[in-house]
């Protein structure tokens, strides 16, 4: 689990986001369970108010689960509804700043689809 | 809980005012930075606290009860100096049991499994060991005192990288184990500011800004662009400092959130400032 603090997001966004990547990866699968707000404070440096914060913010969205006495989990259809979230903001986080630098670099659409098909992975048979 | 207020708290030395009028309530249990340049009041402050210095004016209370001459209240607080105050020709084990006398939450094995993770030998006089050492042994006696209020003054001084991980990361480790409030001053702003829950940063003798870390980063941003139009997106706004390159400037704006339809119209690109750039952004004057 990795926090680029260089980015703009709040560090408990950027938690809650590298441990929805870690479970998109399968790194850390439905039903396991995640490192607890302590281990995460004391291993990313992070205050744990802000560890806390971050984690809460995925028990809210039904993401992780609480087992009480034992930890934090990962819910069955988490990936799911993780995948579905970002697709929903993969229009505003991606094809925007896309077209945005495209537009400064005087790309054409037609060079942008060009690139897009490059980029694919090479289709089966 | 260990609530420590500050009330028109003022310490000159001679013709010299280090304090002027601060007011400060830390609620406690929390982890505070306390930051300001050099010369800004820091050490005073702490010193005011754990009455090492008499104010010249003010009041200082933990949990209502005043400071001054206060042993049952001092006993609650332990104070890490920047310089070292321990006698020279002490051993470190014997200041380790030095200080459990004081301290009769002092955790001697906690301490000694300190002093073996970060290579401290405990045989050796306070006055042989280097400035990292020096550090590492004060923090040890810190974290192992027990104390419900631990006051760090320049904590890493001295530390290497390795070290000064570690150390953050024992802080954490600590404070979570046992909950406390911890004041930690420091002039490395960057390495500590995502451990903090609040920053009060002093300037000159006073309380500039007092306010939980995320919300401050969060009321904040740096608007850039082509000068003119920076000039006509700050009108009316909370513009705390400007960096000027020919035709380009950047600003960093405090309250308020960015109006990006605005910035996006004039082609300006809007970005979140770190603590540190706040920091300077806030006392460069």
């Amino acid at each position: 689990m990795r926090l680029d603090f260089d980015s703009e997001q709040p560090i408990y966004i950027q938690l809650a986001e590298a441990i929805e990547d870690d479970i998109l990866k399968g790194i850390l699968p439905e039903e396991t369970q995640v490192p607890s707000t302590t281990e995460l404070s004391v291993m990313l440096k992070i205050n744990p108010a802000t560890a806390r914060k971050g984690v809460n913010l995925l028990v809210d969205e039904g993401i992780l689960y609480k087992k009480r006495g034992v930890g934090m989990f990962v819910a069955r259809g988490a990936l799911r509804r993780i995948k579905k979230k970002r697709r929903a903001e993969f229009y505003q986080s991606f094809v925007l700043p896309l077209l945005a630098e495209a537009q400064k670099l005087d790309v054409s659409m037609g060079e942008l689809i060009e690139m897009i098909e490059r980029g694919l992975p090479d289709e089966q048979d | 809980m260990s609530r420590i207020e500050l009330r028109a708290l003022s310490k000159r030395y001679g013709q010299n005012p280090a304090l002027n009028q601060l007011d400060l309530t830390l609620e406690g249990q929390k982890i505070y930075g306390l930051l300001g340049r050099n010369g800004a009041g820091k050490t005073t402050l702490l010193n005011l606290i754990t009455s090492k210095t008499h104010p010249t004016a003010g009041a200082i209370t933990i949990d209502g009860e005043p400071v001054w001459e206060n042993d049952a209240v001092l006993g609650r607080v332990f104070y890490m100096t920047e310089a070292n105050l321990y006698p020279g020709p002490l051993r470190v084990r014997e200041a380790m049991k030095w200080t459990a006398q004081f301290y009769p939450g002092f955790r001697m094995d906690y301490a000694e499994e300190l002093a073996r993770r970060f290579g401290l030998d405990t045989k050796k006089r306070v006055k042989e060991l280097s400035t990292g050492y020096s550090s590492i042994f004060k923090a040890i006696l810190a974290l192992a005192s027990g104390a419900e209020i631990v006051l760090l003054d320049e904590p890493v001084l001295g530390l290497d990288a390795n070290h000064r991980e570690m150390l953050y990361r024992e802080i954490l480790a600590n404070y979570i184990d046992e909950p406390k409030t911890v004041i930690i001053s420091t002039h490395l702003i960057d390495e500590v500011a995502d451990i903090l829950e609040e920053v009060v940063i002093i300037d000159k003798g006073r309380v500039i800004l007092h306010r939980p870390v995320e919300e401050l980063l969060e009321s904040a941003y740096a608007v850039s662009g082509e000068s003119s139009r920076v000039d006509q997106y700050i009108q009316g706004r909370n513009c705390l400092s400007e960096e000027r390159l020919q035709n380009f400037k950047s600003v960093i704006i405090l309250d308020g959130a960015p109006d990006r339809a605005l910035a996006k119209s004039l082609d300006l690109e809007i970005g979140r400032p770190e603590l540190q750039k706040l920091f300077i952004a806030l006392t460069n004057s």
